[in-house]
């Protein structure tokens, strides 16, 4: 922890890299002056594993279950990503049933993880029981996704030139059934997020981005589209089966009427997001071909003929955070990629945090950090240096800090 | 900050032609077409000289400011490849544009312009770029480390395939010390 030299009216506050409001280590600076932040200062790297460098050793098939434990959440975003490049350098033709069955499963992830965030901001405001709420819909799309994968979590699903499981007649009552019990959900959440007073009086005008912002620094996802950028890779390009859908940007004043780019506007960008994923699925369900899976069942073929490509590509999916890229170039002579670079969507999202949490409070940091839904990797201490003197302050406290926050607000 | 006229794959490739003639290396346009309309994703890949690299970026700034994904790298043996990833049009339905813009240099002199003073997203992957490929980054505001920790060499790059890159760091690790 190093000692700025700076005026004696601020001080500086570290936060980080164990951080109650990420799920994952980030080193965070804050200087301060008494409750309000002057200027941010944000370290990263905590987590940093190499997964690049490992991908590098390994053939294209075994790097799909690497990629997929680069985050847990986004489980299905990276090897998607990974296969669009891969397919893109390949020149692989995806069968049309393939295509649907991919958003299915993209839709699927994006209503666990905008639902899980939900959760995790309640929390963070100090309302646990909208977190039970909100994560006990979720556990209906956990139940659906083993349904249909075979695992909650590490999916599995995906293949270079289709997806490894069908979903066969059988299996669409269900799936119809739970998108049903989702959309009667839906207007519960929305009621407790969007009409709550405290809510609102918590997140309207906290944490601002503005749209030059937000373009200037290059957000990505929910982040930026709050703000009013119309950046969305589903609707922007044709992958998957996105080009034959019907649908379109959502930005926040498609229900409030302007947009404010605040907390506020954040919790109603994916609540609208859950319910665009919900009739999308619904869709694909319902115009879903016939035909085959997977372009190339037979393993073996399919790594022969990766390892004759010489060339790059280029793979981008929507993950649930936001737009998640790829890079792979193959030699020609190797089996393993040449290079493969990983960008996850909170890469982007760095920088946007600094005009937000500018001129904030301390009790606003864990629900504006919160609020862009960072992916880093989970913690419990803070320290504070206050005159020199540096004290702890424990996840518990600047919680409390939060709650109590929200309760000066209620009186 | 979109201007009126229609950004075509083609238009994109032959405005970057008309004004930097032979700086530009190498252009290729890619389509693919994906699901039952079979829509097309555009990928341009445009290959420019050192010298005008940052020239190219204010110019595509000057089209249309673009968002930069990431910046990807490649050693490719005797030079440094690096690879801006753009995207323009993406406030279009199905008009996104993927343009890629690589440049080469050589491993005896590794600079390059930043582009953070005209985009300012820019700044985590060129931070990025310096510590894993060994670029220098001329004019960066900030260039600390991003992700690589404190405790590896200065001269260890992780991307690299030389001699500078991190093999010694894991070619012994069965090894105990004692």
């Amino acid at each position: 922890m190093k000692q700025k030299t700076t005026t004696k009216t601020t001080y500086h506050i570290p936060i980080g890299p164990i951080h109650p409001a990420l799920k994952e280590p980030v080193y965070f600076e804050f200087e301060l002056d008494g409750e309000k932040i002057i200027n941010v200062d944000v370290k990263l790297g905590h987590v940093h594993r190499g997964v690049e460098w490992a991908g590098m050793k390994r053939n294209p098939i075994q790097i799909l279950y690497l990629a997929e434990r680069i985050c847990g959440i986004c489980s299905y975003c990276h090897p998607a990503a990974f296969t669009l490049a891969v397919e893109n350098a390949a020149d692989i033709q995806v069968p049309e049933r393939a295509e649907y069955l991919r958003v299915i499963q993209g839709e699927l992830e994006r209503i666990c993880s905008h639902l899980l965030w939900a959760g995790v901001a309640a929390h963070e405001i100090g309302f646990d029981t909208v977190l039970y709420l909100t994560w006990q819909i979720r556990e209906r799309a956990l139940d659906l996704t083993e349904y249909l994968t075979g695992n909650r979590v590490t999916k599995a699903i995906m293949m270079i030139g289709g997806v490894r499981r069908d979903i066969t007649k059988d299996m669409i009552p269900r799936v119809k059934r739970d998108m049903l019990y989702f959309k009667d959900n839906f207007e519960k959440l929305r009621h407790v997020f969007l009409d709550d007073k405290t809510v609102k009086m918590r997140s309207q005008g906290a944490g601002i981005l503005t749209k030059e912002d937000a373009i200037k620094l290059c957000a990505v996802g929910p982040t930026t589209r709050a703000s009013g950028v119309k950046k969305d890779v589903r609707v922007g390009e044709s992958y998957f089966a996105y080009g034959d859908l019907d649908f379109n940007f959502i930005t926040p004043d498609i229900l409030t009427g302007k947009i404010n780019g605040d907390v506020y506007d954040r919790i109603i960008q994916r609540l609208l997001e859950v319910k665009q994923a919900i009739e999308l699925i619904e869709q694909c369900i319902d115009e879903m071909p016939s035909g085959d899976i997977v372009a190339e069942p037979k393993i073996p073929k399919l790594l022969n003929q990766l390892k004759k490509v010489n060339g790059e590509g280029v793979g981008r999916h929507e993950a649930p955070r936001g737009e998640v890229i790829h890079y792979v170039k193959f030699d020609g002579q190797s089996e393993s990629p040449y290079t493969w670079k990983v960008r996850a969507p909170t890469y982007n999202n760095i920088l946007p945090w600094i005009p937000m949490l500018k001129g904030e409070q301390i009790a606003d940091i864990p629900i504006v950090a919160a609020s862009t839904d960072p992916c880093m990797s989970c913690t419990n201490r803070v320290a504070i240096v206050k005159e020199g003197k540096r004290y702890e302050l424990s996840k518990e406290e600047l919680h409390r800090l939060s709650i109590e926050k929200t309760r000066r607000l209620m009186k | 900050m979109t201007k009126e006229k229609k950004l075509t794959p083609e238009g994109i490739v032959k405005y970057f032609k008309d004004e930097f003639k032979t700086k530009i290396k190498d252009t290729k346009i890619k389509k693919k077409k994906a699901g039952s309309k079979k829509n097309e994703g555009i990928y341009i890949w445009i290959k420019v000289d050192k010298s005008v690299f940052k020239d190219t970026i204010l110019h595509l700034c000057k089209l249309q400011f673009p968002h930069l994904a990431v910046a990807s790298g490649n050693d490719l043996d005797k030079t440094i490849e690096l690879i801006y990833h753009f995207t323009l049009n993406y406030e279009q339905r199905l008009g996104e544009i993927i343009l890629n813009i690589s440049v080469e240099l050589p491993k005896s002199d590794p600079t390059i312009d930043t582009i953070s003073d005209i985009i300012p997203g820019a700044l985590i992957t060129e931070r990025e770029k310096m510590e894993m490929l060994g670029v220098k980054i001329k004019g960066i505001p900030d260039d600390r480390r991003v992700f690589v920790p404190d405790d590896i060499p200065i001269d260890v790059f992780p991307w690299r395939k030389d001699k500078t890159g991190p093999e010694k760091f894991y070619k012994n690790l069965h090894e105990v010390k004692k």
